[in-house]
């Protein structure tokens, strides 16, 4: 242990301003670092579940539209063999 | 005899890779850096001519020398990309220039703070400090470029040159003190043959440099995991591995469907 009280251990030998803002400023620049890496992290994995999301979103729409389009087609395919039939009716 | 590095180059590898290393790096860091760190400002003997003014050595050594060799890492990597086109080297790259920034960051402003007392100046425009602030705006501009383009291979490949032709200041900043004679003392530790220091002030700085190491290398792991997730976002294994397991059952379900 190089100093007597605690006290001592602040005033760093008269020295306690350049000791403590070395310190502090290096703990400060190293926290914002790793804070701003874990966020641009989870930011990114944010990104793509929104996207997964929405491309799921798109293909059930897309599937949705599918059936609808082929019901559609399913009616009008109905009436199209009733005018057919019609015309050989007639 | 270099075959087993082949799987690595596979993003899903290395992503699972540095996963499992992260925790192991956290434990080192967090043992090393705080038995180093409180030796060097309790325990560690004052200079006797810089008297406790000294302790600074302690954090502006190691953030000088990891200020270099992240340069020196990113380099490696940025020619790896260029020459071979391997993909993660980009990542790599792109990964460690903002924590070898911080670092070169700190050296100068540790330094500033170590000046005032020890020279009279914060600042003055000496070989070594002019040209690790040069460094530091290499790392910006590295940075920046990293940013400027929306195509990652185009960013890569300008960041990259950038980081080659930059690498030309690395001999001139660590030679900076011997090939001009200005304010900076020359190298302490790095120097061959006689230790310049006693062994009471080696240890501390040893296991806070080694403290420093496995810190920059758990950012370094956080930041390259970040890059390799968000350039094979669209990749079969990304999707499957950010799916949480209950959601997973309700997509094969529709994939059934």
């Amino acid at each position: 242990m190089q100093f007597d009280s605690f006290s001592a251990f602040l005033n760093m030998g008269g020295y306690a301003f350049y000791v403590w803002l070395s310190y502090g400023v290096s703990a400060l620049l190293l926290i914002i670092l790793v804070v701003v890496s874990n966020n641009q992290n989870k930011a990114v994995i944010q990104r793509i579940l929104v996207r997964q999301k929405r491309e799921k979103r798109l293909r059930i729409a897309a599937q949705q539209q599918v059936e609808d389009a082929s019901s559609v087609n399913q009616t009008e395919d109905n009436i199209k063999n009733r005018n057919d039939s019609n015309e050989v009716s007639s | 005899m270099w075959k087993w590095l082949h799987p690595y180059a596979n993003p899903e590898v290395t992503y699972h890779f540095t996963g499992k290393l992260m925790p192991w790096f956290s434990v080192l860091a967090a043992t090393f850096l705080s038995i180093g760190l409180v030796w060097a400002l309790v325990f560690a003997p004052a200079d006797y001519q810089q008297g406790e003014s000294f302790r600074i050595f302690y954090i502006h050594v190691p953030a000088a020398m990891f200020s270099m060799s992240i340069y020196f890492a990113m380099a490696i990597a940025a020619f790896c990309s260029l020459v071979w086109q391997f993909k993660l080297s980009d990542a790599a790259a792109s990964a460690m220039a903002p924590v070898g920034a911080t670092f070169t960051a700190i050296a100068l402003i540790t330094g500033a703070a170590w000046g005032k007392p020890m020279w009279g100046t914060w600042w003055i425009w000496d070989a070594r400090l002019t040209s690790e602030l040069i460094l530091l705006f290499l790392y910006l501009g590295v940075m920046a470029l990293h940013n400027a383009f929306e195509d990652k291979n185009v960013a890569g490949k300008a960041a990259g040159i950038l980081t080659l032709v930059g690498s030309i200041n690395l001999p001139i900043i660590k030679y900076s003190v011997e090939w001009w004679n200005t304010l900076h003392q020359g190298a302490t530790v790095s120097k061959l043959g006689k230790p310049s220091m006693t062994a009471e002030m080696f240890w501390p700085f040893l296991i806070s440099f080694l403290g420093f190491a496995f810190l920059i290398s758990i950012i370094i792991c956080i930041r390259f995991r970040t890059e390799i997730l968000s350039r094979n976002s669209m990749r079969p294994w990304v999707k499957k591995l950010l799916l949480p397991p209950k959601k997973s059952v309700e997509t094969s379900l529709l994939g059934d469907k």
